[in-house]
């Protein structure tokens, strides 16, 4: 915080080689390929951590994540400090703030895979298993499909995107979707409020579109 | 619109060298699994898959060393199958950039692998590989150790297993089709796909573009792996999915 206040006009404004993006560090499997994939969108800041106080002189925060829910909240809870840093960063400081996949999934207020347990509680609604609507929609959501944004929102374009899940999230408040796509039926694609955003696709295994998808979320403003 | 049909070009890779690769495309080591990855990434595949062929277990690192460099500078998902025995193989590859792993032999000897990875990572990484020969009409029987060696296991039977098991995808290769640019084993493909709720990879035997249309139209796989019509440049990714979509199918556009 300090930081913040005492340095601000000895960084170039729009530079993104002085900003710091803490990507979230908690055993994640696609934490390295996350780690890449900002790094090709033009980041260099880029500072894999575990450390809630790096977290909290962050310019920006990743939050990346696959597996299962609970596996990941465990995870993360495990961290001392790391979930109240991360609310105070961008539930308080408007910090902005990116939740890919099962780190999207982390925002629900609760997620049932292998029992019910809490989610950081940021975007009300649940994360589910998918059910087939017949027989030949394959759970899980496997390939590249659409992102249909639900209205303007400066990060997410229209196109294609990678998904890999079997659970998705319902969501509560339909203001709080940023995006859905279809398979058997609409999911939701992206969510979000303010400066925070999840989303469902792999961004870091989306080729273009993804780096350009992170780039936006690099110079993003909210 | 609905998922997309993958097209995966898949690469044979030993002792960190890929052994059947591409020579369409002027790389400065043809045998550099990376560059070979770079140009399908570049080319718009939906999926890489690489199949480490290295006999020995010893020379794990290689293959993890191989799958790291390509997640540097890739940005497409990668499976890679070939000598995964347990949850810490599926882990350390996982951790070094793959988003799925596929075990076969292990999961013929020591089903449980497939819900022990299952469990720690995801249905979503879990892909159950399955080398098939047709022993009778309408039976098909597991084979291992790269079609060498029988089991006696009836393949239809593993296949319902794996998914029971938590597999999240099964790549179902026709040992008879392999190599043979026959066109996949469709009745063999049909036959598992038809019978689990998780994606169905066809693999073994394209020789054309009707093929990979076939395998979806007929085979009803939800992804069509290939290998040496994409690595000799007879066809594009590109050239895949235009005949994909020509069929009325769903593809990248």
């Amino acid at each position: 915080m300090i930081r913040a206040k005492v340095m601000p006009f000895l960084r170039p404004r729009g530079n993104l080689v002085a900003e710091t993006i803490a990507l979230i560090d908690f055993g994640a499997g696609n934490l390295h390929s996350v780690h890449n994939a900002l790094k090709a969108a033009g980041a260099e800041g880029v500072s894999v951590t575990s450390d809630p106080e790096r977290v909290r002189k962050a310019d920006r925060i990743v939050l990346p994540g696959v597996g299962a829910f609970g596996a990941c909240r465990d995870a993360l809870a495990a961290i001392d400090g790391m979930v109240s840093a991360l609310e105070e960063r961008a539930l308080h400081a408007a910090t902005p703030f990116l939740g890919i996949c099962v780190g999207m999934q982390l925002l629900a207020d609760k997620g049932i895979e292998f029992g019910e347990h809490d989610g950081l509680g940021w975007i009300g609604g649940t994360v589910k298993a998918m059910k087939p609507g017949s027989a030949a929609i394959k759970i899980p959501h496997m390939g590249w499909n659409d992102v249909i944004p639900t209205e303007g929102h400066d990060l997410l374009e229209a196109g294609e995107a990678y998904y890999l899940h079997g659970y998705h999230f319902e969501v509560a408040d339909a203001r709080d979707i940023l995006a859905k796509t279809d398979h058997g039926g609409p999911l939701v694609s992206a969510v979000g409020r303010d400066n925070i955003v999840g989303v469902q696709f792999h961004p870091e295994k989306s080729q273009a579109y993804g780096l350009a998808f992170l780039k936006r979320f690099l110079e993003w403003k909210p | 619109m609905t998922v997309r049909v993958r097209v995966i070009p898949c690469l044979d890779v030993a002792n960190g060298r890929v052994v059947k690769g591409v020579n369409f495309v002027d790389l400065q080591d043809a045998g550099d699994p990376v560059e070979q990855a770079k140009a399908y990434d570049a080319a718009g595949a939906d999926e890489l898959c690489f199949l480490d062929i290295t006999a020995s277990h010893e020379n794990r690192d290689t293959i993890i060393d191989v799958v790291r460099r390509t997640a540097e500078v890739c940005f497409m998902p990668v499976t890679v199958g070939g000598g995964v025995r347990t949850a810490d193989d599926a882990r350390a590859l996982l951790m070094a950039g793959a988003d799925k792993v596929a075990v076969n032999s292990a999961a013929v000897a020591r089903p449980e692998v497939v819900s022990d990875i299952a469990t720690r990572f995801g249905s979503q990484c879990m892909v159950a590989s399955i080398d098939a020969r047709q022993v009778e009409p309408g039976r098909w029987e597991i084979f291992t150790h790269g079609g060498r060696t029988p089991t006696g296991i009836d393949a239809f039977e593993h296949a319902v297993r794996m998914a029971d098991l938590g597999a999240g995808e099964l790549l179902v290769t026709s040992m008879d089709r392999d190599g043979t640019r026959d066109g996949y084993d469709l009745e063999l493909t049909r036959t598992i796909a038809d019978a689990v709720s998780i994606p169905v990879v066809a693999s073994g035997g394209v020789g054309n573009l009707g093929h990979l249309i076939e395998g979806v139209t007929k085979g009803h796989a939800n992804a069509v792996l290939a290998a040496s019509i994409f690595h000799f440049g007879e066809y594009s990714i590109a050239d895949a999915h235009e005949a994909l979509r020509a069929a009325n199918l769903s593809a990248r556009s």
